[in-house]
């Protein structure tokens, strides 16, 4: 045994494939302890860039310049409509005050009518006209002068101890500026920001370790009611094995992925968490892993070293767990290794249908494709979303596949 | 052993009946596919006698071994142990007729569980015997008295495993085991045909020694005409699942009647008469017989 598992880790093939694994396994482990806060939280905006990032608390507490352009009258200008700058030249014409107002055009030049405007109204000049048509100068002053005090950003914090309850932290004005470098909050996020702003790298180093999961447990499941299915059919043979054939071989005959989408249609989405993903994948899994042991053991069971167990009058059970089981185990480990690998393919498949693990606060692999599809990371180029996700189920399966043809080299040494 | 030991075995009383056949058929399949491999045979085996099932590969003799040992079911016929019909049903009564009737098959390299220490077999044994609670210290005296009995030191069989040991030294170890459990039948099925001829010798030495001191039935099954002569008393010769031919081991070797038979013996090649191989002819002959079919 110690032999064979030097020989195991002496395979090339083996050692990649399981380096790839324990490298994805540390990281999903360790990367966790340089984060803050759940992988799920929105730290970003809409499709941050890989690289820095400023969140907007940052800018907020960070030192302020004041621009020394003066750009309020063009933003303000452009804010204003055709009709409204006629309607102010119309003011400097009756007002009869000495402005230069005869070549400007109200179709193009606003900024320079709106600041003309602003600095020369006066509601005391008494034009002619009725008072509804003087009353409408008036208002055109005071919704151009909103516009420019309504410009900027009042931060304010919650404060119990306050008469309003918010206590005003800081004023941000149009004019101001932030340097970006000057900012203490800046964040790195090595593969920019999802959708929902959340931090992508964080979401994939969880969902890596959360499908990994969904491989472990579907794994499990699969391999356990194959092997059992497989040794029981396959030596207690007669009627039993007619019988545990007939319903492997119509698992096997029925699509296993059309089975896994109804079945987990069935479950509503309320109760669709992870693990009951996990059992669903593995409970439809098992069909081949059963009828490769039960072929195997079909050999087995005519070996002599059988008959003398039988001889010596074990029973059935002993039998199969001390005489057949090890012979079937190297087999059991690799066929285990690709439903690992095969179950986490399935989440992936699932959730791209919409029929995955349905959760807001866990991410597997397959959600994040199936968020990233759903919410346009394609069509908006925010390949970031997307393509460690795919690079990363590509590297599992090629892990284990790797593993499982090292394993095969080493127990199956007439292949080489 | 020599000549006079062999014809001194020889002349034992043999009359106490204890394993009586009674038209046994084994049929595999059904309808028209159906094969049988045995077929429709009848045989008695006697207290202390050796018995050869002697036949070519295919005859039906390793499936006519595994029905006695009820390793398979009997499809026809029955099985009667000292003329009752022999009680195969419950586990107890399995386990009993196990203690009566045990094997020695043809490859010790396959009769070994791999992953289990030899010790294990011998343990087994003990534990099959009835005696599972025995203190340790005890079990190994009785380990060491069989190892011993085949000339094998248990001191250095501990903790060891099959592929550590030679194929004559784990035969050697399943005569062992069948000293501890001194059943009264032992089928020997080609227990020489995968060893060395030195360690052939001491294992047939060994199964004739059990049967002259335990009283222990022997049916030993071979494809080897001249051996089945040497060690047996009666000779049974077996052809696509019927014996064509029964009688103690002179009258079928000596004065044979069947023509299968004849041909068998004919085909035995002699120390005496080396094969001449100037006479260019007679390969030539047996090149074209055998490539005959195909030209």
């Amino acid at each position: 045994m110690k032999h064979r598992l030097r020989t195991t880790f002496q395979n090339t093939n083996f050692l990649v494939g399981f380096s790839i694994l324990i490298i994805l396994l540390l990281l999903t482990f360790v990367a966790p302890l340089f984060m803050q806060g759940s992988p799920l939280d929105m730290v970003g905006t809409l499709f941050n860039k890989p690289g820095n990032y400023v969140n907007r608390m940052g800018v907020i507490d960070a030192p302020k310049y004041p621009m020394s352009i003066e750009v309020d009258s063009i933003r303000l200008g452009a804010a204003v409509s055709n009709e409204e700058a006629a309607q102010m030249l119309e003011w400097f014409e009756k007002s009869e005050l000495d402005i230069e107002w005869k070549m400007l055009n109200p179709a193009k030049d606003h900024a320079e009518i709106v600041e003309l405007f602003l600095a020369n109204y006066d509601d005391s000049i008494r034009l002619p006209g009725t008072s509804a048509y003087r009353k409408g100068f008036t208002r055109l002053y005071l919704k151009v002068q909103n516009l420019l005090s309504a410009d900027g950003y009042v931060v304010q914090v919650e404060d119990s101890s306050s008469d309003s309850g918010y206590r005003e932290v800081t004023k941000i004005q149009s004019r101001d500026f932030t340097n970006v470098k000057d900012v203490p909050a800046r964040r790195f996020f090595l593969l920019g920001t999802d959708n929902f702003g959340r931090d992508v790298f964080h979401e994939l180093v969880s969902a890596i370790g959360n499908s990994l999961m969904v491989g472990l447990i579907a794994g499990s499941i699969a391999t356990t009611i194959g092997l059992l299915i497989g040794l029981t059919s396959g030596y207690v043979g007669g009627w039993v094995d007619n019988l545990l054939t007939f319903v492997t071989n119509m698992f096997t005959v029925i699509p296993s992925f059309v089975i896994l989408i109804l079945l987990s249609y069935s479950i509503s989405s309320s109760s669709r968490s992870i693990v009951v993903v996990a059992f669903v994948i593995g409970l439809t899994a098992w069909p081949w892993t059963a009828r490769s042991v039960r072929s195997q053991t079909l050999t087995l069971k005519n070996r002599d070293h059988v008959n003398i167990s039988r001889l010596s009058g074990f029973g059935t059970v002993r039998i199969i767990v001390t005489d057949i089981l090890p012979y079937v185990l190297s087999y059991v480990v690799m066929a285990y290794i690709l439903q690992i690998s095969s179950a986490i393919l399935a989440e992936a498949q699932l959730s791209m249908l919409g029929l995955g693990p349905s959760t807001t606060t866990h991410a597997t692999l397959g959600l994040m494709l199936s968020w990233s599809m759903q919410f346009q990371a394609p069509l908006s180029g925010a390949w970031w979303a997307f393509i460690p996700v795919v690079l990363s189920i590509a590297l599992i399966s090629f892990s284990m596949n790797l593993m499982n043809t090292g394993l095969d080299q080493v127990f199956n040494p007439t292949l080489r | 052993m020599t000549e006079t030991d062999r014809v001194k075995v020889k002349r034992r009383e043999l009359t106490d009946t204890f394993l009586e056949g009674k038209n046994m058929s084994k049929v595999y399949g059904m309808g028209r596919k159906a094969n049988r491999a045995v077929d429709n045979v009848n045989f008695k085996f006697r207290r202390g006698e050796i018995v050869s099932i002697v036949g070519e590969s295919g005859s039906g003799k390793t499936t006519l071994a595994k029905m006695i040992l009820g390793l398979t079911s009997i499809t026809e016929g029955q099985l009667e142990v000292h003329g009752q019909p022999r009680a195969f049903g419950t586990t107890a009564e399995k386990r009993e007729y196990w203690k009566n009737i045990q094997a020695i098959f043809q490859d010790p390299f396959s009769t070994y569980n791999v992953f289990s220490k030899i010790d294990k077999v011998l343990l087994n044994c003990i534990e099959l015997r009835g005696q599972k609670n025995l203190p340790y210290a005890q079990k190994v005296e009785i380990m060491t008295e069989a190892c011993s009995f085949v000339n094998l030191r248990f001191a250095e069989l501990t903790n060891k495993y099959p592929f550590e040991l030679s194929g004559g030294q784990m035969q050697r170890l399943m005569i062992a085991r069948i000293y501890i459990l001194k059943p009264k039948l032992l089928i020997a099925d080609e227990p020489t045909s995968m060893v060395d001829a030195c360690s052939r010798a001491t294992i047939l030495d060994m199964l004739l020694k059990l049967r002259d001191e335990e009283d222990m039935t022997i049916v030993f099954i071979t494809h080897d005409i001249g051996l089945a002569y040497y060690v047996s008393d009666t000779i049974y010769i077996m052809k696509s699942g019927q014996f064509v031919e029964q009688g103690t081991s002179d009258e079928v070797i000596l004065n044979p009647k069947s023509d299968y038979t004849k041909r068998l013996l004919s085909d035995v090649p002699s120390i005496y008469e080396p094969w001449d191989l100037s006479s260019d002819d007679v390969e030539e002959d047996e090149f074209a017989a055998a490539s005959g079919g195909d030209s």
